[in-house]
């Protein structure tokens, strides 16, 4: 195990706080996007992800995603159960932070990735089943696909598939998950008949400048090191969310006149989303043409929903997904060991032939597979021991009175006249 | 007694306000509606969705007046409130069978 370096475990431990940060930047995107009645459950269900996931994550969740291989590149093993071992160095890596602080950063994706989740099925779902869901999607779900894709041992880093910090672990993994919940929760009353607009933008604004913020944690903290890499990764993510905010509002203002702020924080965030696996891999043109290709299709994508009828209330699969096979595919055309000695074979517009942009697309085919089927049988499941909707009138009630008795919102008004007792 | 209630544009409220004070009203409410006449409402876009929003926001202002004072007070709030386009909103009155002044207890004219 190489010497702990100072400099490099000073710059992880500022990332592991800035993509903790993302999971409340995420609550306040989400929260301003839902109706007035239920905010809080939207931001409930975030900050109960960052307690939860921690929770399973330490006794559990890292050993099986990072633990040495157990057979076939799938699974790892029990040793670090607990946190258990953690002088011993992470199987596969060689790096110069405390093993422990690398559990811990890994951990703060998990959250983020189980959070995300909640956008497809916002102002309907009931608390308690979303805790316990959550709890058990971070184990079955999220950490045996980051094993897959992030851990040396894992199948697709094997094959040769490209993740910097979460194409197929967080992005495609989050998408595909929302797309099985939301067929299970099923649409919300009056969708899509019924206007559902925003509650809040300057909320949803202030989430995504959070979200942007601690993106540069969550790629350039991924390099794992403060180094050349960790630069390139910060500006290629800074560069994406630009030209996906920049393609976003163009395209809406081609197609239906006007330039929103809604539009420019979700481009932003598609930019993001698609820089994620290719933050490390690319030079900073190309980043900014992902970032561009992102906002322009994740605006369309978005669209989808209405024709195939899912309530995917606050587009996880169109943003999300969309831009993360968009963010992951990219990089079977610009990835290039120029930038990254970890590319084993240049993308196309480099001289590497279709190879790479094959292994790519499998590796999409399998994450979403995996995602999609694992997270619709937990769903299922919960749902037939917990009920995951609320009922009826809950529903109409909205979840912030009817599961946790506030109001997001008092001004003062008729309503806050009352009683103690 | 009548009770003259008008819909005007939110922002013509101060106008009308000031020419019943000049013209002698002791009084008014105000409250903030939600509704649509001939205007009908407006269109909004959220992730290339478009809402179509059927109420648009008014204020209603209702003042009661002594019989003799309906018709003018009317007409103070029609000429203040006119813009002369669509949406200017709507005066009318109703006769009002009672009014006492919760303070003192007049009733009837005395009470306005």
């Amino acid at each position: 195990m190489p010497a702990i370096d100072s400099g490099d475990t000073g710059w992880v431990l500022v990332c592991t706080a800035l993509v903790l940060l993302m999971t409340p930047g995420l609550a306040f995107f989400y929260a301003g996007m839902v109706r007035a009645k239920s905010v809080l459950s939207m931001l409930m269900q975030n900050y109960v992800c960052i307690a939860v996931v921690s929770v399973v994550w330490v006794v559990l969740g890292y050993t099986i995603a990072f633990g040495s291989d157990v057979g076939g590149g799938l699974l790892g093993g029990f040793r670090f159960t607990g946190m258990a071992h953690m002088a011993e160095p992470v199987p596969g890596y060689e790096l110069s932070i405390p093993p422990l602080l690398f559990a811990f950063f890994q951990l703060m994706f998990a959250i983020l990735t189980t959070a995300l989740i909640s956008g497809a099925m916002a102002d309907r779902v009931r608390f308690g089943a979303f805790v316990v869901f959550a709890g058990l999607w971070s184990l079955l779900v999220y950490a045996p696909l980051a094993h897959w894709a992030f851990s040396p041992s894992g199948w697709m880093v094997q094959s040769g598939m490209l993740d910097f910090a979460g194409g197929y672990v967080v992005e495609i993994n989050c998408g595909a998950a929302a797309l099985a919940v939301a067929i299970v929760v099923g649409r919300r009353h009056g969708w899509p008949r019924e206007a559902m607009p925003p509650h809040s933008l300057p909320l949803t604004l202030l989430g995504a400048g959070l979200l942007w913020f601690g993106w540069f944690g969550f790629n350039a903290g991924s390099a794992l090191k403060a180094d050349g890499l960790a630069v390139q990764a910060l500006v290629n993510t800074h560069m994406a969310g630009v030209g996906g905010l920049l393609a976003w509002i163009a395209t809406e203002r081609i197609r239906n006149g006007v330039a929103t702020t809604l539009g420019a924080a979700s481009g932003a965030v598609a930019g993001l989303v698609a820089i994620t696996p290719a933050c490390g891999y690319l030079d900073t043109l190309p980043a900014l043409l992902l970032g561009v290709l992102a906002g322009a299709g994740c605006v369309l994508a978005v669209q989808l929903k209405y024709r195939f009828g899912y309530d995917d209330s606050l587009d996880v699969v169109g943003v999300h997904y969309v831009g993360g096979v968009i963010g992951i595919l990219f990089l079977g055309f610009f990835a290039t060991s120029g930038v990254n000695p970890a590319v084993a074979h240049e993308g196309l517009v480099y001289g590497g032939g279709f190879g790479q942009l094959g292994r790519q697309a499998v590796g999409v085919v399998a994450a979403t597979a995996f995602s999609f089927l694992a997270t619709y049988l937990i769903a299922r499941a919960v749902n037939a021991v917990i009920p995951l909707r609320v009922s009826d009138e809950d529903e109409d009630t909205g979840l912030d009175q009817a599961l946790h008795s506030e109001s997001a919102y008092d001004f003062g008004s008729v309503r806050s006249m009352g009683r103690i007792g | 007694m009548r009770l003259v209630t008008a819909i005007l544009k939110p922002f013509k409220l101060d106008d009308v306000k000031t020419a019943l004070e000049s013209f002698g009203v002791q009084g008014m409410t105000v409250s903030e509606v939600q509704g649509f006449g001939r205007q009908r409402g407006h269109t909004e876009v959220y992730r290339g969705a478009e809402y179509t929003v059927s109420f648009v926001p008014k204020v209603r202002l209702e003042v009661l007046v002594d019989d003799a004072d309906a018709h003018d007070v009317i007409d103070v709030i029609a000429k203040s409130a006119h813009t002369g386009s669509i949406g200017d909103g709507k005066v009318w009155s109703t006769p009002v069978d009672e009014v006492v002044r919760v303070r003192t207890g007049e009733r009837g004219a005395e009470a306005l």
